[in-house]
């Protein structure tokens, strides 16, 4: 079927785009490793000398490490609170007949396409007058808002595909409807649960807009945020090592659940984004 | 609950005696739909009506007593300011170059996961990196790179001293490079989904009627995926459309660069000029709107199809 040279050209391609992806974090992680002082100096890839020393200054920086538990405690409420949201509604749509269905979905959509900073003058008002400036809900709550969107579609359309029947059968053998949600479809929903709780984390994990705008200090910055406003282990020292060896500790985890979850997040992105 | 104020005033019935298994159906899919329902117009309802609201009163929040209604002059400012058209300008630059670099770019990832054997699974795997990067970090990674003290870029390519971040298009194009780095997955993975859709019989059929590979492309592949193709464009302009974060970390809108998010935060954050910063807010809305309306009724983007996203 194809040629040798053909399959050559395909592997030189996929070796490229490898090399396009990975490449920015290698750059980053290698930059964390320089001393500080080889900014300016230095203009190549590697390191001159290899030290740890910008990821003791990181870790050393109370405004980093509260940022780190700040994102940490907040993207996984927010995708908690966001995911059991979504699931309820994904499960209306997919299985019940009442009103206002394709309102909901149209709904999620507009919100999707929402330009974000537009909303972020009146919720620093709102916030800052209610008393939820620069507090975790303040964050959680447009986290999980904007996030369900993605959410509700990604699960809905995973809910299409479950066989019902099953569910009849059990309220056949008389289970409540709620019954039958809980015993026999949460277990099978939960793949497409987990793919739309991975996709929530990323998104809430990635923002910056909100962050910047309806935080100030350490008691609820998020790491993004955090790391614009990085000065480094001292005024007089350039920040970029001691921020690419922050950028590289919360690129981590992304790293961990890309690996681990690869075929999910793929589905999750195209499950029928276009129709089958 | 508050769904009760939604149920009488249902005119789709249509039967008009519901039986108890239907009523109780619909009442259960209303409860669970109104948490989510209910967040999501806290987050963008309110906010909005109060952002045209106080957009039609000169009022910064450093001289709240002074606040007082204008009616649209707030608009007219904006629309008169060259400051407004030139962020226009940028965005829309920004915009046209990121989502037509996306989409061959896109394309390419796509064929190369759809049709090599070797690496495949690697590929998908690599791809979704910078899907997961958070924004912040993609920028100051390219930030870096081009920048004159930390980067390698002016030594690899024999640049000498040429300073990235003091001239309008080299900064604009560092930001558009990063952009396109860290969402060309997203249209890679949408299109990869419209491939798969493309009939294999068709292609053979092309083959043996002696189609060159150009020929298959123009005439075969691409029409029939043009509704993946309209959905990522359509997903990934308005989303470029907003671009804020690549702007903020490698230039805070210096060189002309200032895209109109950044111009709405600058106003209503760091200006506090609420009354103003608004107005540009609701103007920013106004041309999302806009822009989704040519996609969906000028080139029949059929969101129905749209059940993934992003």
């Amino acid at each position: 079927m194809e040629s040798t040279r053909a399959k050559a050209l395909w592997i030189v391609a996929s070796v490229l785009i490898l090399i396009w992806t990975i490449f920015p974090t290698l750059w980053i992680l290698s930059l964390s490793f320089k001393e500080p002082g080889e900014i300016g100096q230095n203009p190549s890839f590697l390191p001159k000398h290899w030290t740890g020393v910008n990821y003791r200054t990181v870790f050393k920086t109370d405004l980093f490490t509260s940022a780190l538990r700040n994102s940490i405690i907040i993207s996984l409420v927010a995708t908690l609170v966001g995911v059991v949201f979504a699931t309820l509604v994904a499960y209306a749509i997919a299985r019940l007949e009442f009103p206002g269905k394709r309102a909901i979905l149209s709904f999620a959509l507009a919100i999707a396409m929402f330009p974000v900073v537009a909303l972020v003058g009146p919720l620093f008002n709102l916030w800052r007058n209610i008393g939820l400036y620069d507090t975790y809900a303040g964050l959680i709550i447009p986290y999980v808002s904007f996030a369900l969107p993605l959410a509700i579609w990604t699960l809905s359309a995973f809910f299409r595909e479950i066989p019902w029947e099953m569910e009849q059968a059990a309220q056949v053998d008389g289970a409540t409807t709620w019954q039958a949600f809980r015993r026999v479809i949460v277990p099978l929903a939960a793949p497409g649960v987990f793919t739309a709780a991975i996709l929530t984390f990323f998104f809430c994990w990635n923002d910056f807009v909100f962050g910047i705008s309806l935080t100030s200090t350490g008691r609820a910055r998020p790491v993004p945020a955090a790391l614009s406003s990085f000065t480094g282990a001292s005024q007089f020292q350039q920040p970029d090592t001691a921020i690419a060896a922050a950028a590289v500790v919360v690129t981590v985890p992304v790293i961990v659940i890309v690996l681990l979850f690869q075929r999910r997040i793929v589905a999750g992105l195209t499950s029928g984004a276009v129709k089958g | 609950m508050t769904i009760s104020i939604e149920r009488p005033a249902a005119p789709a019935v249509a039967r008009p005696e519901l039986s108890d298994r239907l009523r109780s159906e619909r009442r259960l899919g209303l409860l669970l739909s109104t948490p989510a329902v209910l967040i999501m117009l806290l987050v963008t309802a309110y906010p909005l009506v109060n952002a045209v609201y106080l957009s039609l009163f000169s009022y910064r929040l450093t001289a709240p007593n002074e606040r007082h209604f204008v009616g649209l002059s707030n608009y007219g400012t904006v629309l008169s300011d060259s400051l407004w058209w030139q962020d226009v300008l940028t965005t829309l630059i920004i915009t046209v170059i990121t989502v037509g670099v996306e989409l061959v770019l896109g394309f390419g990832f796509a064929m190369v996961m759809h049709r090599a054997i070797f690496l495949r699974r690697t590929v998908r795997t690599s791809i979704l990196l910078p899907y997961g990067i958070i924004t912040v970090v993609s920028a100051y990674a390219w930030k870096f790179a081009f920048d004159l003290n930390s980067g390698f870029v002016n030594q690899w390519f024999g640049l000498g001293n040429f300073a990235w971040f003091s001239h309008t298009w080299s900064s604009l194009f560092v930001i558009i490079f990063s952009e396109v780095w860290k969402t060309t997955p997203f249209v890679s993975l949408l299109l990869l989904a419209g491939l798969a859709q493309v009939p294999g019989d068709l292609q053979e059929a092309a083959v043996v009627d002696g189609a060159t590979a150009w020929q298959r492309l123009r005439r075969v592949t691409l029409p029939n995926m043009k509704g993946a193709i309209m959905v990522a464009v359509l997903f990934r302009t308005l989303d470029a459309w907003r671009i804020f974060d690549n702007v903020y970390i490698m230039t805070v809108g210096a060189q002309k660069t200032e895209t109109l998010s950044f111009l709405t935060y600058r106003q209503t954050i760091t200006r506090t000029a609420i009354g103003l910063g608004d107005a540009v807010g609701v103007l920013l809305f106004v041309s999302v709107l806009l822009i989704a309306a040519v996609f969906i009724r000028g080139f029949r983007v059929d969101l129905s199809q749209v059940r993934g996203g992003r």
